[in-house]
């Protein structure tokens, strides 16, 4: 049993742990096309994962848990007895680690900074040597920013390392990525379904090279180009993604790289810049893949 | 309006509030959750970030 019931007339939930101005939104949208939507937190909820015709089969659960671990367990739990998760399973394992997204890019010809990978301090550095400074660790799973470093040299990355050998098991899986020669902006752009809706620039906040909106800075829309279309929609498809943001940077003289997937996408910043009814799209997609 | 239990102050619930929302005391700036009761809204502290918090 659930605590929070998902009621059986229900034709779209909306699965929470914190209510962000994204989430509400969602719900207005869907309340505004005159879904029957029930928001449902996360953290009242528990699941029989033995359960047979269990009242999550056939539902369709957009899932916008801002914790990655929720969100992918929750996912697990609820696609695995019968609920429609947007995004899968599949999506979320994908993108939630760096990894794993710069593996499946790779391997669907899609432009990814270049990464090395090591499994211990000392191969850590040897494959610093190999990639070149400056470059950039990050940790394969994380978000806005958090515990990512740009290294200059071999003094700041044998510190950084050191560091992280202290730390839990997770970050002793060392991913680096060369540090990409842009503008001082990237951008996000939002995939529903087969369309890029909407895209933006978001600029690094005063004394950051990073780029994330949580980190302080600002967005400007971008305009949707086909090579950007393009690259995107190979992106979802590459993770099965129905709904993400794509991160994309302007590489100097290589052009458009994704740098990240995102399966529970942020939008706020992309609606408030461009006017976009992002909300009211993906609630629309979301019903259209309900009913196939 | 709830009380914040930290200063005391009064916080605004806005009208189109719904379960699961957070609010923030205008005046120390603690962030609150929303709870449904059939009083209408209690609030209860919010987590503002988790280590595995984003997108």
């Amino acid at each position: 049993m659930n605590q929070e019931k998902m009621t059986s007339s229900s034709s779209l939930t909306i699965l929470y742990d914190t209510i962000r101005w994204e989430e509400k939104a969602l719900y207005e949208a869907a309340k505004k096309k005159g879904v029957h939507v029930t928001n449902v937190d996360c953290k009242n909820l528990f699941i029989d994962l033995n359960k047979k015709n269990s009242e999550f089969s056939k539902k369709t659960i957009i899932q916008r848990c801002v914790s990655y671990f929720k969100s992918l367990h929750s996912t697990a739990a609820l696609e695995g007895l019968g609920a429609y998760v947007i995004n899968s399973l599949h999506t979320a394992t994908l993108c939630g680690n760096k990894l794993f997204t710069h593996m499946v890019l790779q391997n669907a010809g899609i432009e990814t900074p270049k990464a090395v990978s090591a499994f211990s301090e000392e191969s850590a550095l040897l494959a610093l040597e190999d990639l070149g400074y400056p470059a950039v660790i990050k940790p394969t799973i994380g978000s806005w920013g958090r515990l990512i470093a740009l290294l200059r040299d071999k003094d700041a990355a044998r510190a950084i390392v050191e560091d992280r050998a202290h730390m839990f098991p997770l970050y002793h899986i060392y991913y680096f990525e060369e540090f990409i020669n842009r503008p001082p902006r990237d951008i996000r752009a939002i995939i529903v379904g087969d369309r890029v809706v909407a895209a933006i620039y978001r600029y690094s906040g005063s004394d950051s090279w990073k780029t994330n909106m949580a980190l302080g800075g600002h967005a400007e829309a971008c305009p949707v180009t086909n090579e950007m279309e393009d690259i995107c929609l190979k992106a979802a498809s590459a993770v099965g993604g129905n709904i993400v943001g794509v991160d994309l940077m302007e590489k100097e003289q290589d052009g458009l790289i994704v740098h990240e997937i995102n399966n529970t996408t942020e939008f706020k910043n992309t609606v408030k810049v461009t006017g976009v009814d992002v909300p009211g799209l993906m609630i629309d997609y979301t019903l259209s893949l309900g009913k196939k | 309006m709830a009380k914040c239990p930290e200063c005391d102050a009064e916080i605004r619930i806005p009208a189109d509030s719904i379960e699961g929302e957070i609010v923030t005391c205008p005046d120390c700036g603690a962030s609150y959750e929303l709870l449904k009761t059939e009083a209408g809204f209690e609030i209860k502290p919010a987590q503002v970030v988790g280590e595995d918090w984003g997108q």
